[in-house]
């Protein structure tokens, strides 16, 4: 990477707390904008975006303080950001301060948790970035003793001269520094010598989260601080017709009951608020709240109905005519449906939203995933400059792709401006778990033909699923003539299959249907993951081949095959006896590859129970095996839940699931032993958040299979139910 | 509203309060110590569990009126510098993802480590099932609370 506008107009100084902290601000150049936004449309062939770096802050002291753009919610961001900075920087992890940095696209570049984004994403502009920083408190120290930069080094936090052995600590050289031009090109280290990169260092944020302190979004207080819940619509869509607030506003406490709305992107649903001095007291309101709804003016969904209206669309994808000819030349065929349902995303912390919204400012703090995009989604809607719209990330209680749904810091900015005062608007369990966004559910066809040598010759994947674009646009993307030949994606599955496989074909249809849904953990390849991976088992057996070497026979791809072969070894994969009920999987998603093993037996009553799970990541270049373990294992338990335990249905055009008594979530007893495995080699960095979760439920489905014959087409499924 | 006297973390708290309103909301809202949880509301997650005369009780459910002469601890009045043995054991073991059930799950595990000081898988699996986890940290409590046990060994 070589940095095209590294100027010094955008080294800023600036008065940190200490009072005489200097910024180093990098800007790097990825997309070579200097003032366009995120949202800008791209124009010139580049990628929209501004990649202003100002990430790093030592004060006189030598204290370095590397600030995150991405919000924490579990995943490690927190730590592996200030790994890639101070591994460059040259020092050490136990010196430095970790902060959030606030929604600045123009200083930090774009801030959405996302898409397992955050290692594979940034890594070259961190590294980069960190060099720079080095390079020029370097100069700075060359300049003082007059000698040339390459008769110096950094280390830990200090300039050293390597001939006369002078030392500079960094605090002594950081004004001076912070004059200098960047270098027009940095030296990034080789990966052998990392002293930090890919080592397992104890992430910054723990000791906060045992002890009570860590800020979450719901611990915020402001003074002053009103709180607010509100009887939002329970079937989607509604608008309030009319209220009756007599008894709400006898509550002790209970100071303002008023309308308010939920726009989201297109979407459009409204409640009322009730305002009180404490959270306690606006609940105790809400409950004697009275309010009458005008009907949606969309049907009412259903899970029976919106199952019906997924297995018709899957009969009116269209066929494509050449995939056809080679299916039907096929001698031994098979076809197989699969039912996914929705999901709620449920993170532990429930949704809230502070904010304290002045004449012409806006201030808002909360667990957010999408800093920019809510920034920009205020300004937007309340007419402030973006400039005036502040959006503070504390530490997120879970996000799974739901706190990046603007929904909830627009309630609170809306009651803030009504009440002028700062709020906090909390959601209940209930709230959260009912409103929506969820995952949508997903039903398949799959259909697959052998060869004569019992290798795949066609292999078609259609889906009909409610599409997450439909937030954006009034109408969902119908169903296509014919489903394509030779072309696309399927996410999930596993990318060179399309080059092992000589004939495939996908195809998608959407549901129309007033449910709000979202990304969810892994998004579509959490569905798509198991109807194809349980259907490639299908076909093994149909083959009568071993279900990993009948993969690998169709993975033409030497990484891919690595990871079959190390799967392999970590299961003892040859010796497993006929009726040992071993399943695995191989799924990826945004760039991270990733297989699973299950193990199951049956216990002494005879009920199937899982008895380990051995999960093989491939996610590159790595920064902290330790968060990746976490990751991983935290996807399978949430991926276990997901399978075996709960799934959102809907009646009468809401939500039926309410709270953990009717969506049970998985606990300490049901969590088999887990070993992860990470695969060492040198492809670039991949995603890691998301790419853990996949794999589990048709690993498991195989198992069940291997164990005793019966196929799950269906999630979820109770393991109860299986003998 | 009545005006309850309380114990919590060894401090005395005066706080007035309507007598249905529950622990949990007393703990955060008046007293001003936010280490306690809302996860739920039906004593389903345990991300609000504290001590009651050093028993683990789900604060969302159980109303300040009834708390009575009984001590609460909460997370904050394990230690502030995470020098308790089961906070040792939750940095040791890099438990806490989103950290957001945390407080919660200690609170369990100290009341358990109490009563039983070598917990084995089924102790642990009693002990710790009223407490949700999204995040999927189970393996690493397990882990966590074994390494506990071993410290004050
Ligand atoms: S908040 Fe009390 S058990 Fe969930
Ligand atoms: S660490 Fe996130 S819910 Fe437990």
């Amino acid at each position: 990477m070589k940095p095209q506008d590294i100027s010094r107009r955008n080294f800023l100084r600036q008065a940190a707390c200490s009072g005489a902290a200097l910024t180093l601000a990098a800007y790097l150049p990825a997309y070579g904008h200097t003032t366009s936004r995120i949202i800008n449309p791209v124009t010139d062939g580049t990628l929209p975006g501004t990649e202003l770096l100002s990430w790093i802050s030592i004060n006189p002291a030598g204290k370095v303080t590397l600030m995150c753009n991405r919000s924490e919610m579990g995943q490690g961001t927190f730590q592996a950001f200030p790994q890639m900075l101070a591994e460059e920087l040259e020092v050490s992890l136990d010196d430095v301060e970790i902060a959030f940095a606030p929604a600045n696209p123009e200083k930090y570049g774009p801030q959405p948790q996302e898409g397992s984004f955050s290692v594979r994403g940034w890594a070259p502009r961190l590294l980069h970035t960190g060099a720079c920083a080095r390079e020029m408190l370097i100069e700075a120290a060359a300049a003082e003793w007059h000698v040339s930069k390459n008769e110096c080094y950094a280390e830990n936090g200090t300039v050293i001269n390597r001939k006369t052995e002078k030392r500079l600590p960094y605090g002594a050289l950081v004004e001076k520094a912070a004059k200098l031009k960047p270098p027009a090109e940095v030296n990034l280290k080789k990966r052998a010598d990392y002293k930090i990169i890919g080592k397992s260092a104890p992430r910054k944020d723990i000791p906060l989260k045992t002890n009570g302190s860590a800020i979450f979004g719901l611990d915020k207080k402001l003074p002053g601080m009103k709180y607010a819940v509100i009887e939002r619509s329970k079937r989607f869509r509604e608008t309030v017709k009319n209220f009756d607030d007599s008894e709400t506003r006898k509550v002790p406490g209970v100071s303002h009951v008023f309308k308010v709305n939920r726009p989201v992107f297109s979407q459009y649903s409204e409640g009322v608020a009730v305002v009180a001095d404490s959270l306690w007291a606006a609940m105790q309101g809400r409950k004697v709240l009275k309010v009458d709804w005008n009907d949606p003016d969309s049907d009412l969904p259903a899970t029976a109905s919106l199952e019906k209206q997924m297995h018709e669309n899957l009969q009116k994808i269209g066929r494509h005519s050449k995939f056809e000819t080679e299916y039907e030349r096929c001698g031994q065929k098979l076809e197989a449906s699969y039912e996914t349902p929705y999901q709620s995303h449920s993170c532990m912390e429930p949704l809230n939203c502070t904010a304290d919204v002045r004449a012409d400012a806006i201030e808002i703090w909360g667990p957010i995933q999408e800093a920019n995009w809510i920034q920009a989604d205020l300004s937007q809607r309340f007419n402030v400059p973006i400039e005036r719209v502040a959006v503070h990330m504390t530490f997120l209680g879970g996000g799974f792709g739901r706190k990046a749904f603007p929904d909830y810091p627009y309630e609170a900015a809306f009651i803030s401006k009504e009440i002028q005062s700062p709020v906090q608007v909390v959601w209940t369990r209930e709230d959260d778990m009912t409103a929506g966004p969820f995952r949508p559910g997903a039903f398949y066809t799959l259909k697959g033909g052998l060869d004569t040598q019992g290798r795949i010759h066609a292999f078609q994947a259609n889906t009909a699923t409610q599409w997450i674009g439909q937030e954006w646009s009034a109408t969902p993307p119908g169903i296509p003539e014919a489903a394509g030949y030779n072309t696309g994606d399927f996410e999930g599955l596993l990318h060179p299959y399309r080059k092992g496989i000589p004939h495939y074909s996908f195809g998608g249809a959407g549901t129309h249907s007033p449910i709000p849904v979202m990304w969810w953990r892994s998004v579509y390849a959490s569905t798509h993951g198991f109807a194809c991976e349980s259907f490639i088992d299908e076909l093994a057996r149909l083959a009568g081949k071993d279900p990993l070497a009948f993969r690998r026979e169709h993975l033409p791809d030497p990484r891919y095959q690595a990871l079959i072969d190390r799967m392999s070894e970590l299961t003892n994969w040859q010796s497993h006896g006929k009726n040992q009920g071993w399943g695995a999987a191989f799924t990826e998603c945004f760039t991270g590859i990733c297989g699973h093993a299950v193990k199951i037996t049956r216990n002494a009553e005879g009920k199937v129970r899982i008895e380990k799970v051995i999960a093989l990541m491939d996610c590159g270049w790595y920064v902290n095996p330790d968060i990746i373990r976490a990751q991983v294992e935290g996807s399978i338990v949430m991926a276990l839940g997901a399978a075996t335990l709960h799934a959102t249905t809907f009646e009468d055009g809401k939500a039926v699931q309410q709270n953990f008594d009717t969506y049970p979530m998985p606990r300490i007893a049901d969590i088999p032993p887990i070993e992860v495995h990470i695969m060492e080699n040198d492809e670039k960095p991949g995603g890691v958040g998301e790419p853990g979760l996949p794999p589990f439920a048709p690993a498991l489905a195989n198992a069940i299979f291997d164990l005793t014959g019966r196929r799950i087409r269906r999630l979820p499924f109770s393991l109860d139910e299986i003998s | 509203m009545s005006s309850y006297k309380l114990s919590v973390n060894g401090e005395a708290y005066t706080v007035d309060a309507d007598e249905q309103m529950p622990l949990l909301w007393v703990i955060r809202d008046l007293i001003g110590l936010t280490g306690t949880k809302y996860g739920c509301g039906i004593a389903q997650c345990g991300a609000c569990t504290v001590h009651l005369s050093g028993a683990p009780v789900r604060s969302c459910s159980f109303p300040v009126s009834a708390v009575g002469e009984q001590p609460v601890i909460t997370i904050e009045g394990l230690s502030e510098d995470n020098s308790h043995p089961v906070q040792r054991a939750w940095i040791a073991e890099q438990v806490p993802q989103c950290g957001y059930c945390q407080s919660g799950q200690i609170m369990s595990a100290v009341a358990l480590l109490a009563s039983n000081a070598d917990p084995d898988d089924e102790a642990i699996n009693a002990a710790m099932n009223g407490n949700i986890c999204r995040c999927g940290t189970y393996p690493r409590i397990r882990k966590a609370i074994k390494t506990a046990a071993g410290y004050s060994h």
